[in-house]
């Protein structure tokens, strides 16, 4: 199957899943008992936060390959895939500020324990942008970088223990210990939501991968012909 | 004492000699950190509660440590002192154990300063305090040391360290301020130890791919 291809399938899939489980989410799910419509962003805002950790497990995941095999294609997946994740962890904040402006009348709470936890993420991974423009490129900025992504990975559940035990308990909890106790309609809402939220996070990397990899090569031939 | 060990030892002993003979560091660490006490005691409203005093000592540990991590690699760096010890006949963890020892007595002479002047300047101290500021020093030298020597090798240096080294710190700031000041501080005490061992483990084990040539 040609790049191309699969690309338009996964693009049509984030278009189909998100589309219909917006609409799912919307016209058919149960409105919430507590928190009425406003409930509703919860069908974008976890979908968000779950695609932007997977984003950071993954490129952490490209790192250990680049530790281990040291071929140096891992390090621009490792990249875009935290790039990606940067920017799920932004819209993460923003949704889950709007959230907590209608449920709580703040824009900013430190008790809703996974905003916290993004903002320290956010911030963590912005620094490997830092990391990554102020090192000259080579196999020592691959490895550091390398390293500072698995440092995330690690750092994730961690901040997790910590804001737990630091912070006061005010967001819902919709799945306990026991699983999901979310109705069924609402369940299978969430789901396809999270499906197309991740076929487009899959969609990006890969459209901004091979835009990463076209413009290194043009700069290799660059440096060739200079 | 045999091998690794060993080559440890003379590693943390070669960077306490060289701060002993140069006295670059360790000054700077003490003088900075009771300027940061006193400046806390403007900052603060007379009527501030002890725990808000607690919470900014906690920030003074961070940066005095910050400090000092900023000149770890320094020696290494000016001298191509690093490429030597790369090229000699030891495991390369054992420069990040080493490094990491001398940190952590920086740290503690410091703290030898900052706790009996903050005693002095605010409140008494409670032992789950000093016990905190103990655990927290493991955390902080472990991690810092590999962040210093991977802003070591960057353009921006001592303009990068603080930004990599911050948002690892604040469960260390977590864990150390609820030591202090919560009611049931074990927990917290507890979370310090977890997060020097992950973090310990996870620096030695990655050191060697942040100096290798």
């Amino acid at each position: 199957m040609s790049t191309s291809l699969r690309n338009s399938i996964l693009s049509l899939a984030a278009a189909g899943f998100l589309v219909g489980g917006i609409a799912l989410a919307l016209f058919w799910a149960p409105e919430d008992a507590d928190q009425g419509f406003s409930q509703k962003i919860f069908y974008i805002h976890v979908p968000i936060a779950l695609t932007a950790y997977a984003c950071f497990g993954f490129g952490a995941w490209k790192a250990l390959r680049l530790l281990w095999t040291k071929d140096a294609r891992y390090d621009l997946e490792s990249y875009t895939a935290i790039h990606m994740g940067v920017i799920f962890g932004l819209l993460t904040l923003a949704t889950g500020s709007i959230w907590a402006k209608i449920s709580w009348g703040h824009w900013w709470t430190w008790g809703e324990r996974q905003l916290v936890l993004f903002l320290i993420l956010f911030l963590f991974y912005s620094s490997y942008f830092m990391l990554r423009y102020s090192t000259e490129p080579g196999p020592r900025r691959q490895r550091n970088s390398a390293v500072y992504a698995l440092f995330g990975v690690v750092l994730i559940p961690v901040s997790f223990l910590a804001v737990r035990i630091a912070g006061t308990i005010l967001h819902p909890t919709i799945f306990t210990h026991e699983g999901a106790n979310l109705p069924g309609e609402m369940l299978l809402a969430f789901c396809i939501c999270l499906a197309g939220m991740l076929a487009l996070a899959a969609t990006l990397y890969r459209v901004e991968l091979a835009g990463k990899r076209i413009d290194s090569s043009l700069r290799e031939l660059r440096e060739l012909l200079a | 004492m045999s091998g690794y060990a060993a080559d440890v030892a003379a590693l943390a002993r070669k960077d306490l000699l060289l701060e002993l003979r140069s006295r670059d560091t360790l000054p700077a660490m003490l003088l900075f950190v009771v300027s940061a006490l006193t400046v806390f005691h403007f900052a603060l409203p007379p009527d501030s509660s002890a725990r808000a005093e607690t919470g900014l000592l906690w920030i003074a540990i961070v940066f005095t440590a910050l400090l000092g991590l900023t000149r770890a690699f320094a020696p290494e760096r000016e001298d191509g002192l690093l490429d030597g010890l790369v090229l000699a006949p030891c495991d390369r963890s054992a420069i990040w154990v080493g490094k990491t020892i001398g940190v952590i007595a920086f740290l503690v002479l410091a703290e030898l300063v900052a706790l009996p002047a903050f005693a002095l300047f605010f409140h008494s101290l409670s032992w789950e305090l000093v016990a905190a500021v103990a655990l927290a020093d493991i955390g902080i030298a472990a991690i810092g040391t590999l962040l210093a020597a991977i802003a070591a090798a960057s353009r921006a240096r001592e303009l990068l360290l603080p930004l990599l080294f911050l948002p690892l710190a604040i469960p260390v700031v977590i864990g150390g301020v609820g030591a202090s000041v919560a009611a049931n501080p074990g927990s917290f005490l507890g979370f310090l130890g977890l997060y020097d061992a992950v973090f310990a483990i996870l620096s030695w084990a990655s050191f060697e791919y942040v100096v290798t040539e």
